[in-house]
């Protein structure tokens, strides 16, 4: 292995370490809002920190070694995709900070009624899937699994779009518990963004090992892989 | 202990005054570049450190030049025991006109060594480490002037290890070679770093960056900066450094 190898390898194995600290994060904030836990939930708030340092530290490492060894072709696009992906991943890190949040400020136990209503169980395990997904999909430089999230991410989209009716209509029936509400509705919008970042991800993972840049193109062609299609 | 050091180094050819109180220090077992346009003195720095500028005439040396705390330029030392401790490799490949194997075993003949087996070893061992082993093992009688640029350097590289140096000095070792030798002389480099403390003259900014912990921005005979080769590349303090390895200037 020469030198770039290695600092190249390095790279690789502190990203999936971001990905690993970050699926815990929103795994944690999962756990602390269905149990309502507030000591878990300040756990995740601390862990936040770790989250931020290790961006700064990975956003370093990538402007070292293009400082350093120059990168090409396939380097660069993997330095420059490390660079974007480490910023996603940072932001979902934020995401489960603020649904912990949420769990520190809100008096009464979620409302279970609502949460079932809403379907946020099953938007936290999608997401968990679909983050699960982008990481294999990094660590084994498979774009047909990169490519596979944007189809999962159509559940994320289609529970976020029904969640105004859903809330909405616990609302009329139960007007003491409005907080609630509208605490239950940021976070559905939260973890709709959760698959939004998941989906740069993707498109990232794609630009660096297949030089295709999906930024901006319908659904229907990111899906493809190549050969694939008109 | 620093194993290298210079405090307040002056050199002059003549009246020239070619190097103006240089202070740094090196650790052990890295890589320093030493950079600049040319005629700053990088390479009358490095030959401090062999005592190469001994053999100008009109050369004047104040200040210290000290290799694991020991002044190299006290009377008590013996240039011969210097040289075998510093080894240096130059910009042109210099193999002597003789078999590959004589080549590597020169120095420890000329040092006395007369056991054949130890010898053999010795050359084997000083192949490996340069990585020319595989290349060269089936024609070891052949003549060094047979092989191609980058197999001549590295095999003055086994040459200079064989006799167990524990400071490397390198004047722009690849400048003569093609990329490929190139990439192989540093990745020689870096491996080699875990063994020796190697010093470097380049005129290739990206090289430096490549193989260097450590780079020494050299001008006009001053050092302006000297500090991790990560920082120099990034973010280095002066603007005179900054010119340079942007290359708005030199």
């Amino acid at each position: 292995m020469t030198h770039l190898d290695v600092e190249l390898k390095n790279l690789k194995n502190d990203m999936l370490e971001m990905f690993e600290l970050v699926l815990s994060q929103l795994n944690k904030s999962k756990e602390a809002l269905f149990q309502f836990d507030k000591d878990l939930a300040r756990e995740v708030l601390v862990n936040e920190k770790r989250v931020n340092g290790f961006e700064l530290k990975l956003d370093r490492d990538c402007e070292n070694i293009i400082a350093l060894f120059n990168p090409v072709a396939i380097d660069l696009r993997f330095v420059l995709a490390c660079m974007k992906i480490n910023s996603n991943l940072e932001r979902i890190g934020d995401i489960a900070e603020g649904i912990c949040q949420f769990v520190l400020n809100i008096k009464l136990d979620p409302e279970k009624e609502l949460l079932e209503k809403t379907r946020l169980l099953e938007m936290f395990e999608t997401g968990a899937i679909i983050l699960t997904d982008v990481m294999t999909a990094f660590e084994m430089e498979d774009t047909r699994l990169a490519r596979s999230v944007f189809k999962k991410d159509e559940i994320l989209d289609q529970i976020n779009m029904n969640a105004n009716e859903s809330v909405g209509d616990f609302i009329k029936n139960n007007l003491d518990r409005i907080n609630q509400s509208l605490y239950t509705l940021s976070i559905i919008r939260k973890l709709e963004r959760v698959g939004d970042q998941c989906k740069n991800i993707s498109e990232e993972i794609i630009f660096y090992i297949e030089a295709k840049v999906l930024k901006h193109k319908p659904r229907s062609q990111k899906q493809e892989m190549p050969g694939e299609g008109s | 202990m620093q194993k290298i050091e210079s405090n307040n180094v002056h050199l002059y050819y003549g009246t020239f005054h070619a190097l103006k109180g240089i202070n740094m220090s090196i650790e052990k077992n890295t890589v320093t570049a030493l950079i600049g346009p040319s005629g700053c003195g990088k390479s009358t720095f490095l030959r401090l450190f062999n005592r190469m500028n001994d053999l100008i005439d009109g050369v004047r040396i104040e200040g210290q030049c000290l290799i694991d705390a020991k002044d190299i330029y006290s009377k008590e030392v013996r240039i011969e025991e210097l040289r075998k401790r510093v080894g240096m490799v130059f910009q042109k490949p210099n193999p002597f006109p003789k078999t590959i194997f004589e080549n590597v075993a020169y120095g420890l003949r000329v040092n006395g060594i007369t056991h054949s087996t130890f010898i053999e070893e010795r050359v084997e061992r000083s192949l490996k480490q340069a990585a020319l082993w595989e290349e060269v093992k089936d024609k070891l009688k052949k003549s060094a002037m047979e092989l191609s640029g980058g197999q001549q350097q590295r095999l003055c590289i086994a040459r200079a290890l064989a006799i167990e140096p524990s400071v490397l000095l390198m004047d722009e070792p690849a400048s003569a070679l093609d990329p490929i030798s190139t990439a192989k002389i540093e990745e020689l480099i870096y491996e080699l770093k875990s063994q020796y403390t190697i010093m470097i003259v380049t005129h290739n900014m990206q090289q430096a960056g490549r193989v260097s912990d450590t780079t020494a921005f050299f001008y006009l005979g001053e050092l302006i900066e000297y500090d991790s080769t990560k920082k120099i590349f990034t973010n280095p303090t002066e603007v005179r450094t900054q010119n340079y390895i942007t290359g708005r200037f030199g």
